[in-house]
C-alpha cells in the first residue's frame, strides 16, 4: 500500500472540497458562457457529440472558439491546427506559472501532465487563489477535485443545452457575453499576490487591444511575450530598486 | 473522405486536441523546473498574465454576437466603472460584477 487509510481519506476529503468549488461564482459564471458556447456551436452548423467531444479534449474556451470558426471555414486541418495553437501558446506560461505552487517532491509527472489538460483560464485563476490555503501534499487532490469536475459538468451542460438554447434575447445575450471579461478583470486583479503581476495586467490590457489593431494575426503574443517581458524589466530594474531605496533609510534607523 | 463521420473528431483530436495540450504538457515540464520565488518564474507570471489579459481585454474591445453592434464607450464605461467601485469598496469580485453587468444592461435598454 502507498497511503496509509486516513491518508486516502484525506486525499479524497480535499479532493471533495475542491469538487465544492464549482458552485463558486467563478464556476457558475463559466457555466452560462458555456450555454452561450453550446448556442455558437448549434449555429456554426457543429453537431451535438461534437461539441461534446470538444469540450472535453480541448476545453480553452477561446481555443474551441477559434476551432470552430476555421472549421465552419472550411479551412484545410493544417491551417486549423495553426489557428488554434498559436492562439494557446498561452498555456505553456500559465500551467508553468502554477506548477510550482502545485507540485511536491512526490508528485508523478504522468498526474501533472493528465491534470494540465484541465487548466484554462477558470481553473487556473483558481488555482492562484486557493492553492496556497491547502496543505502541499493535498493541492493535486483539490485542483483536481476542482478542474476535471468543473470540465465534466460543462461538457454535460453543452449536451443538454444544445439545440435547447437556439436564441437568447439580445440583451441577455450581450449580458452574459460580457460576465466572462469582467469577472476575469476583477477575479486576476484580486488575486495578485505580486506588484509584477499587476504591472503585466495593466500592460496586457493596453497592448491586447492595441495589437489587434496594428498586427491581427499575432497580436496575443506580442502583447503576452512582449508586454509581459516588459512588465518584468520595468518592476526588475525600476520598481524593486526604488522599493528598497525607499526601505533601506528606516533600516538605517533601526540601528542602533 | 472528409464526408466521414469521423472525420470531424480527427480535425477535433489533431487540431483541437493536440494543439491546445501540446502547450500544457510543455508548460508542466518548464513549470517542473522552476523554483518557487525564482526570477524566472517571475518573468513566467507576468508573460502568462499579460497574455491572459490581453485575451480578455479583447473580449471587451472587440466582441462577436449581439454586443458587437453595441458602441465601444458603453463596454468600456461599464467595466471601467465598475471595476473603479470594485478596487474603492474592498477588491469584492461580486461587486465589479455586479456594478458593471447593471450599467451594461441598462445601457443596452436606453439605446
Amino acid at each position: 500500500m502507498l497511503f496509509s487509510p486516513s491518508d486516502v481519506r484525506s486525499s479524497l476529503s480535499w479532493f471533495l472540497s475542491g469538487m465544492r468549488g464549482i458552485l463558486s461564482l467563478p464556476a457558475l459564471i463559466l457555466m452560462t458562457s458555456f450555454v452561450g458556447f453550446s448556442a455558437f456551436a448549434l449555429e456554426s452548423g457543429i453537431g451535438r457529440g461534437e461539441a461534446v467531444f470538444m469540450t472535453l479534449v480541448v476545453w480553452a474556451l477561446p481555443a474551441k472558439m477559434i476551432l470552430i470558426g476555421t472549421m465552419a471555414g472550411g479551412a484545410p486541418l493544417a491551417a486549423s491546427f495553426l489557428a488554434v495553437t498559436l492562439s494557446s501558446i498561452r498555456m505553456m506560461p500559465m500551467v508553468a506559472s502554477i506548477m510550482p505552487d502545485m507540485k511536491n517532491d512526490k508528485s508523478p509527472t504522468w498526474l501533472l501532465l493528465f491534470l494540465s489538460h484541465f487548466v484554462a483560464i477558470t481553473s487556473w485563476v483558481f488555482a492562484i487563489q486557493h492553492l496556497n490555503d491547502v496543505p502541499r501534499d493535498k493541492r493535486i487532490a483539490y485542483f483536481g477535485g476542482f478542474a476535471i469536475t468543473l470540465t465534466l459538468i460543462n461538457a454535460v451542460i453543452v449536451g443538454v443545452c444544445y439545440g435547447i438554447v437556439a436564441q437568447f434575447p439580445p440583451i441577455v445575450a450581450g449580458a452574459l457575453f460580457m460576465l466572462t471579461p469582467i469577472y476575469f478583470f476583477a477575479s486576476i486583479w484580486a488575486s495578485a499576490r505580486h506588484d509584477v503581476v499587476k504591472l503585466a495586467f495593466v500592460v496586457g490590457v493596453v497592448m491586447g487591444p492595441a495589437m489587434a489593431m496594428i498586427e491581427p494575426e499575432f497580436d496575443i503574443l506580442y502583447a503576452g511575450l512582449g508586454g509581459g517581458t516588459l512588465a518584468y524589466l520595468f518592476d526588475r530594474y525600476v520598481l524593486r530598486p526604488r522599493r528598497r531605496a525607499k526601505a533601506s533609510p528606516s533600516v538605517m534607523e533601526d540601528m542602533p | 473522405m472528409s464526408d466521414a463521420w469521423w472525420w470531424t473528431y480527427l480535425v477535433i483530436i489533431i487540431a483541437g486536441w493536440l494543439a491546445t495540450d501540446l502547450w500544457r504538457w510543455l508548460g508542466v515540464i518548464v513549470g517542473n523546473r522552476l523554483d518557487d520565488d525564482s526570477e524566472a518564474l517571475q518573468w513566467v507570471r507576468a508573460v502568462a498574465t499579460a497574455l491572459v489579459m490581453a485575451v480578455t481585454s479583447k473580449l471587451v474591445f472587440f466582441p462577436t454576437g449581439t454586443l458587437a453592434e453595441s458602441p465601444l464607450w458603453l463596454r468600456l464605461a461599464a467595466l471601467g466603472i465598475g471595476f473603479l467601485v470594485f478596487l474603492l469598496t474592498g477588491q469584492r469580485v461580486i461587486v465589479c460584477v455586479g456594478v458593471s453587468i447593471a450599467l451594461l444592461i441598462a445601457g443596452l435598454m436606453v439605446l
